[in-house]
C-alpha cells in the first residue's frame, strides 16, 4: 500500500517578536502538525518580552528573565528559527521570502509581524553616537553602557509611556536625567491633567528633571553627543540621548512587496492583507485605520490570525479598549478607554492628595467607558473588565470608585449574636 | 464604694459608685433593691468633664467666684431697691438637692421678701401638689412602693412607667408574674407600658376627667361607695358625685373616644377589686385640667375608702429626682417651707420667728409660665436660673428666649453650657451629681443621701453654697452662715418639726439633731419622722387623719369641661419622654449607648393620618402651632390615635436643628396649679420636601454651630435667604427665620458626634459644594482631605485624616440609599486608618458589612432589634427569659422587655 502523507503546508513568519510568536503558539494549539514553520528574526535571540525592557534597564530584571521562547522552544516545536537575519524581500508570485544573508524560504502562508520602529526626529545631530532609541535589548544594553558607573547626564526626548520608563531606568542607573516633552503634560494620551501632574511630582521626587513644552532644536557634539539644545536656546549637557517620541509600523517590506499599506500594513477583520496568502499581526498593521502600540490587542490579533490560518474558524478581529500601565516601580497607574469624556458622559472622581491617589471614572448611560487610576491601580483589572463588558453599573455606582465589593460583605447576624452572647 | 442615689427620675433608686469607676445598682436600697434602668446603668458614661463649666463667667469672660457672686448680690440688691422685691426671681429645679432648695427658698421668701421662686417641678408635678392640697390639705403621697407589689389591680394613668419609671414598672411586672396582678393602662398611646398591660384604654387626649367621673358615677351606682368610711373621713362626696354626672358608660366612652365594652370592663375591674391603686404621672399633671384630673382620680379612692392600706390608693410618680424634696422645702412659688401655708397666719408667724426673717413674703410668687411672662414684660429685672434649661423646656420656648435676652440681668448656674446659659450675664459652674453632697426625696417620701464620690472639675461648687454666699453678700450673714450641707439639712429638719405637733404631716424632726457623722451615715428613710419616732413613716390616711381643719379629706367636684380645643388645627400635639433620654439631654446626651434606642426626635403619628397628608414613612414633617413650628422625622405607628401626634421633649438646639419641641407647645396653664398643658397643643401637620441626605461624623461636635447649616451658596442669589438672615439678625432669638440648608440631628457616638442631615434646599454644586463640605468638616490645617465625588448623582464623600486618624467624614447623596449605614461608619471615627484601608474608607462598608441592625433595643448589653429577631427565629425562642439567656438582652434593667415581647410577637410562628 502506498501511504502518501499529505504535504505539510509551509508557514513563514517574518518578525520574531511577541505578536508573531504568540500567533505561532495559537496555531500550534489548534493544528499542531499542519505547518512547516520558519521564522525570520532580525535580532540574534529567541523571543523576549519587549514590555519588560524597562525593568531590565532599571536593573530590576536580567535579560534572561524576560526571554519567553528560547531556541529550545523553536527546536522542540520543529520551527526553523533564522535568527539574526532580517527578511529583506517577499516574492509574492514565487511565494518566497528572502533574508539578508541570502536565506530563501518558500511559503504557502506568510505571516508578517515586523512590529514597529521608533520614530527618529530628523533633528540636526540625530545620527551622533549616543543618540539612541528605546526599542530592543540592544538599545537597553547601549544605554546601560552609557550610564557606566553613573553620574553622567541623560536626556530623554518624549514624556510618554516609553520615554518615562526609559528615564526612570537611566535614573536608576545613576544618571542625571531630564525628560523633554513637547506637550504641556506628561503622558497626555494616558493620563488626565490631574494625574499627569501627580506623576510629574512623583518623578521629580525621585530626582528626575522634567521640561514640558520643550522643543528640541539640535543635538550638539562632535564625535558623540554632548548636549541638547532647545528652541529657546537652553543647552542641556547630555552624555546620552534617548528618543522616545513614538513608534511607526515597520511596513517597508510589505510596501515593497506591493501589499496595500497606509501608515501600516492594511489588514481586514481576519488579519489578512491585500494578498490572501499573507497575514499580518501586531504593531505593523493598520486595522480599520487604527494603529497599535499596546500588548493586549496583539493577543487578540494572534487568536484571529491563528483561527484563520489554521482554518478552524472564521473569526474577526474586533478592536477592544486597551489599558495602559506605567512600568515604573513605585508608581502605580492605569488608564483605559475614554477617560476624557464629553457632553454625554459623567465623571466620578476619587482623590487623596496626601496619599498621592487620583481616580477618575468616566461613565456613559451608567456604563464605564474609561478610567484613570493614579497612585492606586490595584483595582485596574476589575475596572478594565467593566469597560470591556460594558457592564451596567447603575446598582453599584455609588461605590464604584471604591473598587469591587468585598467577598461575603454582608454581616453575619449569627456571629454578631455569638459575640454578644459570649 | 460610695452609696448614693440616681440623679434621674423620681423613683429614687440607690446606686453605688465603685472605686473602679463603675456605677452599679445598690442591692440594699429599698427603692430598687439591685435593679437599675438603662439610664441608670449608663451613668458612668456620663461622668465626662470635658464639656463642663469649670469657671465662673461674667459677660462670657472668666471671672473669680468673688466677682461673680458679688455681682449677683449687687444686681439683686440694686434691682430690689429700685423696683421692689417682686422685681427679682429664682427659677430652680427638681434636680437641686433639698439643701440647695432650702437655702434658695429661705433667701427669696424670707429675706428678699418675694414669693418669686419657682421650679421646673411646675412643669412636672404642680397639678399633683395642687390636687393633694385640695383633697388632703397637704401635699402628701399616701402610699408606699410596696403597694405596687401588694395591689391586685394597678391602673396606670398617663404614665409610661416602662420607660419613665422603669424600676417601679419592673417591680410591678415581677409582682404580676408572682401573684397575677392585673394591670390597666389609660393612655392615648399604646406605649411599652400598655403593651405589658392586661387592658389598655386608648382614651383621647384630655378625656381623663370624663373617664374618672364616669368611674365615680359607676362606683356610686354599683354601691361601691364606702358609706361609713366616707362619712367619717371625707367631705363633699355628694357634690363630687353630682358633678361627675350620670352613670352612663356609653356617654363616658363616647367622650373618651373608647369602646364602651373596654370602659365597662375597666369599671367592673376597679369596682370589684379592693386592692386597687391608681398610678399617675405626666399624662395627668401636664394638662390645663391637671388638678381636676388628680382630684377625679383621688375621688374614686376616697369614695371607696381605698387609700392608705396595702395595695391601694392614688399614687403620683414624679419625674425628677428631687421634685418631692423641693416640695418639702417650698420650692414652688405658692408654698412656704416645710409644707407651711401662705394663708395660715400661724405658719407665717412661726416661719418668721424660726428664720428670724426680716421680710417674709406675705403672698405667693409667680408660677413658672407667668414668671417668664413677667420677665418678658419687664416686671422681673433680675433672674437667677439654677440647674434647669427653660430656653428649651418651657412652652413657647422662643418667647422665653426673647424674655431672657431682654432681661437686664440673668444669672445661670449649671454643670454644662445649655441653650439657656447663652443668655446669662453671669454663668456659675455648678457641682454635678457625683460631686454634690445632700439629700433627695423620692416618690414614696423616702429621703436618700446623694454622696460625692469624685471631685468637682475646676472651680465648680454646689448650688446651696452659691445661694448662701449671695445671701451673705446681700447682708444676711448670720442667716446664711452654714458651713456644710449637713448644717442646712439640720435646720430644714428642725423647721419641719417647729411648732408642728401634728399640724403638718411633713415632719422630719427626728433628723434635726444628728451630727455630721449621722448625716453622712444616714440610711434611706421615709417620712413622716417626727422627733422621737422609732420607725420610719409608712402608709397614710387609712384611718383618716387628714391634715385639714376638720381632719377630713375633701372630695373636689370635677365637672368635665370638654375635650381640648383644636383651634382650627387638625391634630393635638402630645409631648413626652423616650426611653433612654432624660430632660434636655444635658447628662443622658453624653452617653452614646443611650442614643442608640432613639437617635433622633420623631413625630409619631398614625399611618392613616400620614397617608391622608402625603407624609411618607421617615420623611420630614412640619408641625405648625399657633406658637411656632418644628420639623421632625415622621414615625408612623398604629400605636398612635388618629388625630394625635407625639413628639419627644428632650431635644434642644444643641442636638437638633429644629430645637426644642417647646417652640411649638402652647402655654395654656391649669388655673389651679399653674402647670402648663404640654400634651394637647393644637397642631397642623404638613410634609416637607427634601433634596438631599447626609451623614457627618466629627470627633469634635459641639464646635459646629448653626451658621454651618445656614450656609448660603455664593453663586445662588436667594432673596428669601437674604431677607431671612436680615430678619434673624434683628431678632437673634428667632432661629426659625433661618431657612437652613439642612435639617440636622446630632447623635453622640463613642468617639465623637454623628450628624444626620436632610437637605431642605437643593444641594450646592461645584465650588459651593466644596465650601459647604469645608464648613461642615472644618478640617485642621495639616489634615488630609480624601474625597469621592459623583456630581451627576449628587454624591460627595469626604474624609478628614489627621496623622492617619479619622477626624471627620461627610457623606452626601440625593437619595438616602446613597448613604452608608451608620453602623458601618460610626465605629471608624477617631480610629487610625491603616494605609491598606484608606482607599476603602469612604466606601463606608466597614468591616461588618452594610447591614443595619435596626434600633438598639437593649441599651445595657447593646443588643439590636435584628439580633433579637434573628435569635428568636433561628433558636425558636418564645419568651423574654429565653432571649435573656441567649443574648442577655432584658436581663439588667428590664426597660426593654416590652419591646422584646413585641419583637417576639412579630416573629412568633403558629404552634406546630
Amino acid at each position: 500500500m502506498n501511504h502518501i502523507a499529505p504535504r505539510r503546508r509551509r508557514l513563514v513568519l517574518i518578525g520574531n517578536g511577541m505578536a508573531g510568536v504568540r500567533t505561532l503558539e495559537e496555531i500550534l494549539q489548534r493544528t499542531p502538525h499542519r505547518f512547516d514553520i520558519a521564522v525570520f528574526g532580525a535580532e540574534p535571540h529567541g523571543n523576549y518580552d519587549r514590555i519588560m525592557l524597562s525593568p531590565v534597564l532599571a536593573g530590576e530584571k536580567r535579560f534572561a528573565d524576560i526571554v519567553t521562547h528560547d531556541r529550545d522552544w523553536y527546536r522542540s516545536n520543529g520551527i526553523a528559527l533564522i535568527a539574526g537575519e532580517a527578511a529583506v524581500a517577499i516574492d509574492r508570485d514565487a511565494r518566497t521570502v528572502t533574508g539578508a544573508l541570502g536565506s530563501v524560504r518558500p511559503y504557502d502562508v506568510l505571516l508578517i509581524a515586523t512590529g514597529s520602529t521608533p520614530v527618529v526626529l530628523p533633528i540636526p545631530g540625530h545620527k551622533l553616537p549616543g543618540v539612541v532609541a528605546f526599542r530592543d535589548i540592544a538599545d537597553v544594553e547601549s544605554m546601560i553602557a552609557a550610564a557606566g558607573q553613573g553620574g553622567g547626564n541623560a536626556v530623554v526626548i518624549g514624556g510618554g509611556l516609553l520615554g518615562l520608563e526609559a528615564a526612570n531606568g537611566l535614573l536608576r542607573n545613576g544618571m542625571h536625567t531630564t525628560v523633554l516633552h513637547l506637550m504641556p503634560s506628561l503622558m497626555e494620551r494616558q493620563l488626565d491633567p490631574v494625574s499627569s501632574e501627580m506623576l510629574r511630582a512623583d518623578l521629580v521626587d525621585r530626582g528626575l528633571r522634567t521640561i514640558l513644552q520643550a522643543n528640541t532644536a539640535a543635538f550638539l557634539g562632535t564625535d558623540r553627543v554632548e548636549a541638547v539644545q532647545l528652541a529657546d536656546g537652553t543647552v542641556l549637557p547630555a552624555d546620552l540621548v534617548v528618543m522616545a517620541v513614538g513608534i511607526r509600523p515597520a511596513a517597508a517590506l510589505a510596501r515593497d512587496a506591493g501589499l496595500a499599506c497606509n501608515r501600516g500594513i492594511v489588514v481586514d477583520d481576519g488579519m489578512r492583507t491585500s494578498d490572501p496568502a499573507i497575514y499580518a499581526v501586531g504593531e505593523c498593521v493598520e486595522h480599520r485605520g487604527a494603529l497599535f502600540g499596546l500588548v493586549a490587542p496583539l493577543w487578540d490579533m494572534a487568536k484571529v490570525a491563528a483561527d484563520r490560518i489554521s482554518e478552524v474558524a472564521e473569526t474577526d478581529y474586533r478592536p477592544a479598549v486597551s489599558g495602559t500601565r506605567l512600568k515604573v516601580t513605585g508608581i502605580d497607574m492605569f488608564s483605559a478607554g475614554d477617560f476624557v469624556g464629553d457632553d454625554t458622559t459623567e465623571t466620578v472622581v476619587y482623590r487623596d492628595a496626601a496619599a498621592g491617589v487620583h481616580k477618575k471614572l468616566v461613565l456613559r448611560d451608567d456604563r464605564l467607558i474609561g478610567a484613570v487610576l493614579y497612585g492606586d491601580a490595584s483595582d485596574a483589572g476589575w475596572y478594565f473588565g467593566l469597560i470591556l463588558d460594558a457592564a451596567d453599573i447603575a446598582e453599584q455606582r455609588d461605590l464604584l470608585v471604591f473598587g469591587p465589593p468585598p467577598e461575603g460583605g454582608a454581616s453575619d447576624p449569627v456571629a454578631a449574636e455569638l459575640a454578644v452572647a459570649s | 464604694m460610695i452609696h448614693t442615689a440616681c440623679p434621674y427620675c423620681g423613683v429614687g433608686c440607690g446606686v453605688v459608685a465603685r472605686p473602679d469607676g463603675a456605677i452599679a445598682a445598690d442591692i440594699a436600697h429599698p427603692a430598687n433593691r439591685g435593679r437599675l434602668c438603662s439610664k441608670g446603668a449608663a451613668l458612668a458614661q456620663t461622668l465626662d468633664d470635658s464639656g463642663r463649666l469649670t469657671q465662673p463667667q461674667i459677660g462670657g469672660k472668666p471671672a473669680s467666684w468673688d466677682d461673680a457672686l458679688g455681682l449677683i448680690a449687687a444686681k439683686f440688691r440694686r434691682t430690689i431697691e429700685r423696683h421692689g422685691p417682686d422685681s427679682v426671681a429664682f427659677y430652680v429645679s427638681g434636680q437641686c438637692l433639698t439643701e440647695d432648695y432650702y437655702v434658695a427658698n429661705k433667701l427669696m421668701k424670707g429675706f428678699i421678701g418675694s414669693g418669686n421662686i419657682d421650679t421646673n417641678s411646675r412643669l412636672c408635678m404642680a397639678s399633683s401638689v395642687a390636687g393633694h392640697n385640695r383633697a388632703f390639705g397637704e401635699d402628701i403621697v399616701p402610699g408606699v412602693y410596696e403597694d405596687w407589689e401588694e395591689a391586685d389591680l394597678v391602673v396606670l394613668v398617663g404614665s409610661n412607667a416602662a420607660w419613665c419609671h422603669p424600676v417601679l414598672h419592673q417591680r410591678l411586672l415581677a409582682a404580676k408574674a408572682a401573684r397575677g396582678t392585673k394591670i390597666v393602662v389609660l393612655d392615648p398611646r399604646r406605649t411599652a407600658t400598655a403593651e405589658a398591660a392586661d387592658l389598655h384604654l386608648p382614651l383621647t387626649i384630655g378625656s381623663d376627667v370624663a373617664l374618672f367621673n364616669g368611674l365615680l358615677a359607676f362606683l356610686h351606682a354599683a354601691g361601691r361607695v364606702d358609706r361609713d368610711w366616707t362619712a367619717r373621713h371625707t367631705a363633699g362626696l355628694g357634690a363630687a358625685i353630682a358633678a361627675a354626672g350620670p352613670d352612663d358608660i356609653e356617654e363616658t366612652a363616647a367622650r373618651c373616644g373608647l369602646d364602651p365594652e373596654l370602659v365597662e370592663i375597666f369599671f367592673e375591674m376597679f369596682a370589684r377589686t379592693e386592692r386597687v391603686m391608681t398610678v399617675y404621672s405626666q399624662g395627668v399633671n401636664q394638662s390645663s385640667v391637671g388638678t381636676d384630673k388628680v382630684n377625679a382620680i383621688v375621688n374614686c379612692h376616697l369614695a371607696t375608702g381605698r387609700i392608705g392600706r396595702p395595695g391601694m390608693g392614688p399614687f403620683s410618680v414624679t419625674g425628677q429626682p428631687n421634685a418631692m424634696g423641693g416640695r418639702e422645702v417650698g420650692g414652688l412659688a405658692n408654698q412656704l417651707a416645710a409644707h407651711m401655708k401662705f394663708d395660715d397666719p400661724a405658719d407665717r408667724d412661726a416661719l418668721t420667728r424660726f428664720w428670724q426673717a426680716p421680710a417674709l413674703t406675705p403672698k405667693p410668687g409667680l408660677k413658672a409660665v407667668e414668671l417668664f411672662e413677667a420677665v418678658a414684660a419687664g416686671k422681673i429685672q433680675a433672674l437667677w436660673i439654677v440647674a434647669t434649661n427653660p430656653a428649651d423646656s418651657l412652652p413657647r420656648a422662643d418667647r422665653v428666649r426673647s424674655a431672657l435676652s431682654a432681661c437686664p440681668f440673668v444669672a445661670v448656674s449649671d454643670c454644662w453650657p445649655t441653650d439657656t446659659s447663652v443668655y446669662a450675664d453671669v454663668v456659675l459652674p455648678a457641682a454635678a451629681w457625683g460631686e454634690k453632697d445632700g439629700t433627695v426625696t423620692n416618690s414614696e417620701r423616702r429621703i436618700s443621701r446623694q454622696r460625692p464620690f469624685r471631685p468637682a472639675p475646676g472651680e465648680a461648687r454646689p448650688d446651696w453654697w452659691m445661694f448662701a454666699e449671695v445671701g451673705r453678700r446681700m447682708g444676711w450673714e448670720a442667716a446664711f452662715a452654714w458651713e456644710s450641707p449637713a448644717a442646712v439639712f439640720r435646720e430644714h429638719a428642725a423647721l419641719s418639726g417647729f411648732e408642728n405637733a401634728g399640724r403638718r404631716v411633713f415632719d422630719i424632726g427626728a433628723l434635726a439633731d444628728g451630727d455630721d457623722a449621722a448625716y453622712d451615715a444616714m440610711q434611706p428613710v421615709r417620712w413622716p419622722l417626727p422627733a422621737g419616732a422609732t420607725q420610719e413613716g409608712g402608709r397614710l390616711f387609712a384611718e383618716g387623719g387628714f391634715p385639714t381643719p376638720d381632719g377630713k379629706a375633701r372630695c373636689v367636684p370635677t365637672p368635665f369641661q370638654g375635650l381640648p380645643d383644636r383651634g382650627g388645627h387638625g391634630f393635638l400635639l402630645n409631648t413626652g419622654r423616650v426611653r433612654d433620654q432624660w430632660h434636655t439631654m444635658t447628662r443622658t446626651g453624653l452617653a452614646p449607648s443611650l442614643m442608640a434606642h432613639t437617635p433622633e426626635p420623631l413625630a409619631t403619628l398614625h399611618p392613616a393620618d400620614a397617608a391622608a397628608l402625603g407624609i411618607e414613612p421617615n420623611a420630614l414633617v412640619r408641625l405648625s402651632t399657633d406658637e411656632g413650628e418644628v420639623v421632625l422625622r415622621a414615625d408612623l405607628r398604629h400605636t398612635q390615635r388618629r388625630g394625635e401626634v407625639f413628639a419627644p421633649m428632650h431635644w434642644t438646639d444643641l442636638f437638633a436643628s429644629t430645637g426644642p419641641i417647646g417652640r411649638a407647645v402652647s402655654a395654656r396653664v391649669d388655673p389651679v396649679s399653674g402647670q402648663p398643658e404640654t400634651k394637647a397643643t393644637p397642631v397642623s401637620l404638613s410634609p416637607v420636601a427634601t433634596h438631599f441626605h447626609g451623614l457627618l461624623l466629627r470627633r469634635s461636635g459641639l464646635a459646629l454651630n448653626r451658621d454651618a447649616f445656614a450656609f448660603a451658596p455664593v453663586s445662588q442669589s436667594n432673596p428669601l435667604l437674604d431677607r431671612a438672615i436680615q430678619t434673624s439678625a434683628d431678632s437673634a432669638s428667632d432661629h426659625r427665620a433661618l431657612p437652613d440648608i439642612c435639617h440636622w440631628v446630632r447623635v453622640p457616638v463613642d468617639t465623637g458626634q454623628l450628624f444626620r442631615l436632610t437637605g431642605l434646599r437643593a444641594m450646592p454644586t461645584g465650588d459651593d459644594l466644596d465650601r459647604f463640605a469645608r464648613v461642615l468638616l472644618d478640617p485642621p490645617p495639616a489634615a488630609d482631605w480624601i474625597e469621592a465625588a459623583d456630581p451627576a448623582r449628587g454624591m460627595l464623600r469626604v474624609a478628614i485624616l489627621v496623622d492617619g486618624v479619622l477626624e471627620a467624614c461627610l457623606f452626601l447623596a440625593r437619595n438616602p440609599v446613597g448613604l452608608p449605614s451608620e453602623a458601618a461608619v460610626v465605629p471608624i471615627l477617631g480610629t487610625a486608618i491603616p494605609d491598606a484601608g484608606r482607599a476603602r474608607l469612604l466606601a463606608g462598608r466597614g468591616d461588618a458589612g452594610t447591614m443595619s441592625e435596626g434600633p438598639r433595643i437593649c441599651a445595657c448589653f447593646a443588643v439590636s432589634r435584628d439580633a433579637i429577631r434573628h435569635a428568636a427565629v433561628t433558636h425558636r425562642l418564645r419568651s423574654v427569659a429565653e432571649i435573656g439567656v441567649r443574648l442577655r438582652a432584658g436581663t439588667n434593667c428590664g426597660s426593654c422587655i416590652p419591646e422584646i415581647e413585641e419583637i417576639l410577637r412579630d416573629v412568633r410562628m403558629p404552634a406546630s
